[in-house]
């Protein structure tokens, strides 16, 4: 016998929703890559109207999360898949204001000739990118192995993280005049290394989602690991 | 398990048969002490048949033939077990309120009476304190002569709790004890059975999960006669391990 037919559907639109707010995050991302290499104006300035919708599509998840919590009083797998989303699509939301934040450093200097040649930092933002696609994909199919997969992706990130900063820290010690750019940079890096962080929340959700146990599945950079990280004195 | 001291009773192997139905089968739970239990399960799946074994409710009923074991404080009820003292020891509340036509004190006083206490001092004592413990002295103290029928459903069914505390028992199994009851009152016992725990061993049987998820600290699935699972309330509602009891908590059968 079939029951709560209308509780299904409305989880199933839930769902619907989840992957349109997440194929808006990635395409936020995909911009703000192109925005920034081509220093691209118009481009960046359609990622701040982008933000404006996934925040809206936010709000109407949430709504239907506490509306479905209010109306069915899920439980169980129900009771996860509903907090599940409520707690991801506060990731998604994060990373989507990141492209927003990088998208108004991108306006900033659309005006400057880069102090150095864009290489990493694209290279970072792809990485970043496929986490985010990867994290959403684990959800759609709730495939905690994928989820996992991505997860050990962020050592990736972090490493070129560290190697961008490093890089900037040279060009500015040979040269004041840089300064102002090289800062931008690193913000562009840190945000990139956001990104990659909630993708990595995601997947940790998918994975409670399934199994019902929440775990830090990426490794966490030590501050003391003096190979990588260039805020240590390795002299 | 059934060494452990904090079990206040556990059946093994326990077999019901109304006729030729199969109503429990290998019934083996540990019922802890102090504690809030939960049984839920679809109709017919044999929890209420359940509880009323672990005071031998059903054995007057005809055609009915019980197999296994049921320990109340390590000792056998169903091996020369004074009845009488049993159903002192482990009290019953229905789901519907079953007051005696009769006044609200008469009500309380029965139990005791039929211990034998006479004294109307120590009667009047133990009428307040049940009513008291059952949270509606406050609503009846002026109405104690009047007709017991005349509650109203909810007070009536704390009467009822007041009732068999009024004997003092151990274990107090309820079934359904809030599916006839309005919000409020339904709220009142859940309130009432959480300082009972203090004192008392409760089983209660619910249809209502979300009640079972606020008020108990383990909870059995009972499904065509069987426990399908038994486990810490928070697991059973959260992260149920056997897909059968994932399937009726979240209204898939049922």
């Amino acid at each position: 016998m079939v029951t709560r037919h209308s509780f299904d559907q409305e989880l199933q639109d839930l769902h619907l929703e989840l992957i349109k707010m997440g194929s808006l995050v990635e395409e936020s991302i995909e911009n703000t890559i192109t925005a920034l290499k081509k220093q691209d104006i118009e481009l960046a300035r359609k990622i701040f109207r982008n933000d404006d919708l996934i925040d809206d599509l936010e709000q109407k998840i949430e709504k239907m999360c506490l509306a479905l919590i209010a109306r069915q009083q899920p439980l169980a797998k129900d009771l996860r898949t509903i907090s599940t989303a409520l707690k991801i699509i506060t990731d998604m939301e994060r990373i989507a204001d990141h492209s927003a934040d990088i998208a108004e450093i991108t306006i900033r200097m659309a005006q400057e000739k880069y102090i150095k040649p864009l290489i990493d930092i694209p290279k970072m933002a792809n990485l970043a990118k496929q986490m985010v696609k990867r994290a959403i994909d684990a959800y759609v199919k709730q495939d905690i192995e994928l989820a996992q997969k991505v997860c050990d992706s962020d050592d990736e990130v972090d490493d070129l993280f560290f190697k961008i900063i490093l890089e900037l820290i040279n060009i500015m010690k040979n040269d004041s005049q840089t300064i102002e750019q090289a800062i931008n940079f690193m913000f562009i890096a840190k945000y990139l290394e956001r990104m990659a962080d909630h993708a990595t929340n995601i997947c940790e959700w998918v994975v409670y989602n399934v199994t019902g146990e929440h775990d830090h599945l990426a490794r966490h950079i030590y501050k003391d690991d003096s190979v990588n990280n260039p805020f240590v004195d390795n002299a | 398990m059934g060494n452990d001291s904090s079990l206040k009773i556990y059946t093994k192997n326990l077999n019901l048969f109304y006729e030729d139905v199969h109503a429990l089968k290998n019934v083996s739970l540990d019922i802890e002490e102090r504690k809030v239990t939960a049984l839920i399960g679809p109709s017919g799946c044999g929890k209420s048949t359940f509880i009323k074994t672990l005071n031998r409710m059903n054995d007057l009923i005809p055609g009915v033939k019980i197999n296994g074991e049921v320990y109340l404080d390590g000792v056998n009820i169903y091996q020369e077990y004074d009845i009488v003292e049993l159903r002192k020891r482990v009290g019953m509340v229905f789901q519907k309120p079953n007051p005696f036509p009769m006044s609200v004190y008469d009500n309380v006083a029965y139990g005791p009476r039929i211990h034998g206490i006479k004294s109307r001092s120590r009667l009047d004592e133990i009428v307040e304190k049940s009513l008291r413990n059952a949270a509606l002295w406050d609503e009846v103290k002026d109405r104690l002569k009047q007709n017991a029928l005349g509650l109203s459903g909810g007070q009536q069914q704390r009467l009822c709790i007041a009732r068999v505390l009024a004997v003092e028992p151990e274990v107090v199994l309820m079934d359904e004890p809030t599916s006839a009851l309005d919000p409020i009152s339904t709220l009142k016992i859940e309130d009432l059975i959480d300082e009972l725990k203090e004192k008392y061993t409760i089983i209660i049987v619910t249809h209502n999960m979300q009640q079972a998820g606020r008020i108990s600290d383990k909870t059995a699935f009972f499904l065509h006669g069987e426990v399908v699972e038994y486990d810490f309330t928070e697991k059973i509602f959260s992260k149920p391990s056997d897909k059968r009891t994932e399937d009726y908590i979240t209204g898939r059968f049922g």
